[in-house]
């Protein structure tokens, strides 16, 4: 099954097109043959994890450690005869005569003994110190190299372009969490959505969506990913305005759109900058290699990961670029929950992850004081945490909660905590997916998201969603021991405290994860007690309510299931009694030994499990829980204080305004920059062609009317006219740069290619 | 021009070619002579009949290179067919004969400056980047079959890329030219 | 031959075509500019071509020669298109992109 991944997300682009060609006519408008697919591909997503978990089970014993300087692909690929891989292929299309498989297992190729990835984290406990040892001793440990299979897409000049599967424990992960969600999502948009008018289209995206999501998460090349990476964006264009008449939907679907382009540019560019760096392959595993053995430049690799860090902030809604992320949620609620909360918004943590030692060795990682991607991460946990507080509308605060939260992931990666930051990502799929489609099931009767207006007191009128909700709520909080957010913040926190800067921990960003932490306990009491408590208001207090069907309730009891369960998967040593062969299992089978990662860097290492970082993560639940409770259950503390004082009346403000940046973006970058550089370019055509012309009559014509206007006119009224006489001639002046003359456009094009390419020579020579 | 006859001359010194140089000096003198006539001519009609000069010029000098296949679509493509759809353009937009033809000062000069500037960059790096390198002297004129099976294997993407941006373009032309 | 002569040849062509297309008044001559670019790109094409004996320069003075003939036929439909609604060629009077 492993070489046959690429089944997966064949299957619901099939769907797609199925549903669009006859959805309408089916009984249930195209619903079924999307929840079908969906299933299907679940099922064998599931086969695949078990592949997977069995290959690195029975991984075959090491054969002695060899170099490994060999690119796993281009060396390591085995052309198998034609036939044979048209047997295996069963596909029976032309493709699989280009078929060559690549399946580089262990015993075809160097079978290095990385050090043990257990070794690391149970033998001691102290984290980085390990590396060194695990590589000498400890139990000699196999690594299990990823399944890579590939063929030629197209070949045009000699230039080949590759398409194929990868599967290694993050892929299967992620296929497991993007077509569990996928599913449950798909059940409960039956009730959800049902009448709606675009029914059929509806579902049509969603298996759009779902098979764009598997085709970048199976990537074996980034022109793959470029291609996958721009699919989700599109369905996600489409899903947000999917009802488009109101025109606020249509607008947050554009803006989406928009910003998400402006990092598909740092996307690109970093991608570009890949395939030159590894000798012009747009191979995963070879660009991976490369970099960790590196054989890359240093200055080529932070250029990359820094470009590439542009594309993770508009995707992953990072601090600066998040904004559409919130005027996202104008989408259907399922929506919301599958992809702007628990599949596409981690594509940009996912590439991060898939091209780790891109990022571990450009942004010096493992062995620098800070860098921009953890930086980026703490400031983003914490700003979004803040915005949450403002905010009325139930989506809102939970996709502020989205933003922080991806915020501890980029964090993660940036502190070198890898498996901390992959585990974050799963049980952030599993309890953000509850608590969107409690907000949905919250809102399906009284059609508005409003906590401060229309709900109140609902956990007399849908215990079912009140209860999951709790325990959505308590797993991101990260309620110790028992939630499945305690552990993956954990060991975030004391990643954050003893990866990074070699071993001395980035305390920037564990104090950025700690107020973050009390700020998400405090906004998500308080939307507590917004919707379930108090007495009904507004609609909810209007309509007669009651709890919501099968269809809705189920899928929110089995991720509320899964918000407890999750954590259990990935049990530190010496925290809680658990069977030893359980423990860490999650990180023994998702983080990758092979080559192709840093695990056998020497700066890379694993934290363990802390108390105090337990203790400390504890006290800041019952700080922001407790200071949240006393606020509104009790009525204690200075209620009123924003109107009453003014610093806090001006926070408020700044909050309020989302830190203004939604300004800065449509006002002022926007619109300023259209006219200005034009402009700018117009006068500096103007004062310098023009200039060698008239230059000198001008000046002396300007020095006579300079004097007469401002020295004789301005001895007696200039003072008044004579700022706003300058403030209009400069307008006029200004206005004409905009000819509209394309032959003007023309000269200012090749005079400034002509001008780069002396820099060019110059430069060059 | 001159410049063209200043590297035409470095290239005295070449033993046999004799013939080949010369003949490239001419149409290179010719298809310069012709193309400062297309951007300053006032006369539209002269203008085309000018740059039907520049580009059988152009096809010669791939016959020199051995390009063969090359300058007989050159000849066909660009003086059969683009030139005479350049006529027709002529004549129906009416354009006056003459008279009409003398550019603002402003970007007469605007064009001068841009192309001195791109010429003098354009000069420096070829003479820097190429210095004297020499053309192969045992130059064989292409086999038509060469090119061919050039397009048809190794640019086959490309060509099907192009051939639907024909289309694309015949369609384009119609819908923007037709009446409505 | 030298290299550098077809070179040099071409970038005269070029520099002559762009003068041409900013300071030409009637859109169809600067259409007829661009040509003289782009004979000048295929002269260089084919000038390394020769130089590297490899076909690919020749196949691509090809691509650009076909590039070139949809560009002026739409290129004249648009001038067609200004003729009959701004009654004239004339560059400077079409101004839509004014701001």
């Amino acid at each position: 099954m492993l070489t046959h991944a690429w089944i997966i997300p064949l299957i619901p682009a099939i769907s797609f097109v199925l549903i669009l060609a006859i959805g309408k006519k089916l009984p249930r408008g195209g619903s079924e043959i999307g929840i079908a697919s969906v299933a299907i591909c679940f099922v064998l997503a599931l086969t695949v994890a078990f592949g997977w978990v069995s290959r690195v089970n029975d991984g075959t014993p090491p054969e002695g450690r060899q170099s490994s300087q060999s690119y796993l692909i281009t060396e390591g690929h085995e052309t198998r005869p034609v036939t044979e891989a048209d047997a295996e292929a069963e596909n029976g299309t032309d493709a699989a005569a280009h078929g060559t498989e690549a399946e580089a297992t262990s015993t075809d190729h160097e079978a290095e003994a990385t050090e043990s990835t257990e070794a690391t984290a149970t033998e001691d406990e102290h984290g980085t110190e390990t590396s060194a040892e695990g590589e000498e001793g400890g139990e000699e440990h196999h690594a299990t190299s990823a399944v890579v299979r590939d063929m030629t897409w197209f070949d045009s000049g000699g230039f080949d372009i590759r398409v194929g599967t990868m599967v290694d424990g993050l892929s299967s992960l992620m296929l497991v969490v993007v077509t569990l969600i996928s599913l449950l999502v798909h059940v409960f948009s039956t009730d959800y959505v049902a009448g709606d008018r675009r029914y059929t289209h509806y579902f049509a995206f969603l298996s759009l969506f779902t098979a764009s999501m598997l085709f970048f998460v199976l990537s074996s090349s980034t022109i793959q990913m470029i291609v996958g990476w721009e699919l989700v964006g599109l369905c996600s264009f489409a899903l947000i305005g999917h009802w488009w008449e109101e025109k606020p939907n249509s607008d947050a679907a554009l803006k989406a759109f928009l910003t998400n382009r402006v990092g598909d540019v740092g996307l690109l560019c970093g991608m570009i900058i890949l395939f030159f760096a590894a000798n012009g392959s747009f191979d995963i595993v070879r660009i991976t290699e490369m970099a960790n053995e590196g054989a890359i430049r240093h200055s080529l690799l932070l250029i990359a990961s820094l470009s590439l860090m542009t594309a993770v902030m508009s995707k992953s809604g990072q601090f600066v670029l998040h904004t559409w992320l919130p005027d996202a949620m104008a989408g259907p609620t399922p929506v919301s929950a599958l992809i702007h909360a628990a599949t596409m918004v981690v594509a940009g943590i996912y590439m991060v992850a898939r091209l780790y030692p891109v990022f571990f060795e450009g942004l010096s990682i493992g062995t620098g004081n800070i860098n921009a991607l953890a930086i980026m991460g703490s400031v983003t946990l914490l700003f979004g945490a803040l915005l949450a507080f403002v905010q009325s509308d139930i989506k809102k605060v939970l996709a502020y909660s989205t933003i922080s939260q991806l915020g501890y992931m980029v964090m993660a990666l940036g502190v070198g905590a890898w498996t901390a930051a992959i585990f974050h990502l799963f049980t952030h799929a599993i309890f953000k997916a509850c608590l969107f489609l409690g907000s949905g099931s919250l809102a399906h009767h009284i059609h508005s998201f409003d906590m401060k207006k229309d709900m109140g007191g609902m956990r007399k009128v849908m215990p079912k969603t009140y209860a999951t909700f709790l325990i959505g709520t308590a797993a991101l909080m990260g309620v110790p021991l028992v939630t499945a957010g305690f552990w993956s913040k954990d060991e975030i926190l004391a990643g954050a405290h003893m990866l990074g800067g070699g071993g001395d921990g980035y305390p920037f960003a564990i104090v950025m994860g700690l107020l973050g932490a009390i700020c998400t306990c405090a906004y998500m009491t308080r939307a507590i007690w917004y919707v379930f408590f108090g007495e009904p208001r507004g609609k909810s207090a209007e309509m007669e309510l009651h709890e919501n069907g099968p269809r809705i309730v189920v899928p929110l009891m089995i991720l509320a299931f899964g918000s407890i369960v999750a954590g259990f998967v990935n049990i530190p040593d010496g925290s809680i009694p658990w069977p030893a062969k359980w423990q860490l299992w999650f990180e023994h089978m998702v983080e990758p030994t092979g080559t192709y990662f840093v695990a056998t860097n020497p700066d890379f290492g694993h934290p363990s499990f802390l108390p105090w970082v337990a203790v400390v993560s504890f006290g800041a639940i019952v700080v922001g829980a407790g200071a949240a409770y006393l606020w509104y259950w009790k009525g204690l503390g200075p209620h009123g204080i924003t109107e009453r004082n003014r610093f806090a009346r001006a926070g408020y403000v700044v909050l309020e305004k989302k830190y203004g940046l939604d300004i800065l973006y449509t006002d002022w970058i926007a619109g300023g920059v259209k006219g200005p550089i034009a402009r700018a370019a117009y006068w500096i055509n103007q004062n310098v062609i023009d200039g060698l012309v008239n230059l000198v009559g001008r000046t002396a014509a300007k020095t006579g009317q300079w004097v007469y206007r401002y020295v004789d006119q301005g001895a007696i009224d200039g003072a008044v006219n004579g700022s706003g006489a300058t403030a209009s001639g400069a307008g006029e002046v200004l206005r004409k740069t905009q000819t509209g003359k394309v032959q003007t456009y023309g000269s200012y094009l090749f005079v400034g290619a002509a001008l780069l390419a002396a820099v060019i020579v110059v430069i060059a020579s | 021009m001159i410049a063209v006859l200043a590297a035409a001359a470095q290239n005295a010194d070449a033993p046999v070619y004799v013939a080949q140089n010369v003949a490239f000096g001419i149409i290179a003198a010719l298809m310069v002579f012709s193309a400062i006539r297309v951007v300053t001519t006032a006369n539209v009609v002269h203008a085309a009949a000018y740059l039907v000069m520049v580009l059988a010029g152009a096809a010669a000098q791939f016959i020199l290179l051995g390009a063969e296949f090359v300058a007989i679509t050159q000849v066909m493509v660009y003086i059969g067919a683009v030139v005479v759809l350049f006529l027709f353009g002529i004549m129906l937009t009416k354009a006056p004969m003459r008279g009409e033809e003398f550019a603002r000062r402003d970007q007469w000069l605007a064009g001068l400056f841009t192309s001195v500037v791109l010429f003098g960059v354009l000069i420096y790096g070829l003479l820097d980047g190429f210095g004297r390198s020499k053309i192969p002297q045992d130059l064989q004129p292409t086999l038509t079959g060469e090119v061919s099976d050039s397009i048809f294997g190794t640019y086959l993407l490309a060509f099907e890329a192009i051939s639907l941006l024909l289309l694309a373009a015949a369609v384009g032309a119609i819908v923007v030219s037709k009446r409505d | 031959m030298l290299l550098n002569q077809f070179l040099v040849l071409a970038a005269v062509l070029f520099c002559i075509g762009v003068y041409g297309v900013i300071a030409r008044k009637n859109g169809v001559l600067v259409l007829m500019s661009v040509e003289l670019i782009l004979n000048a790109v295929n002269i260089n094409l084919v000038a390394f071509s020769a130089m590297t004996d490899s076909i690919s320069g020749q196949v691509f003075a090809l691509f650009v020669i076909a590039v070139a003939a949809a560009e002026v036929g739409v290129g004249l439909a648009i001038v067609l298109a200004i003729f009959r609604t701004h009654k004239t060629v004339d560059l400077d009077q079409v101004d839509l992109m004014k701001g």
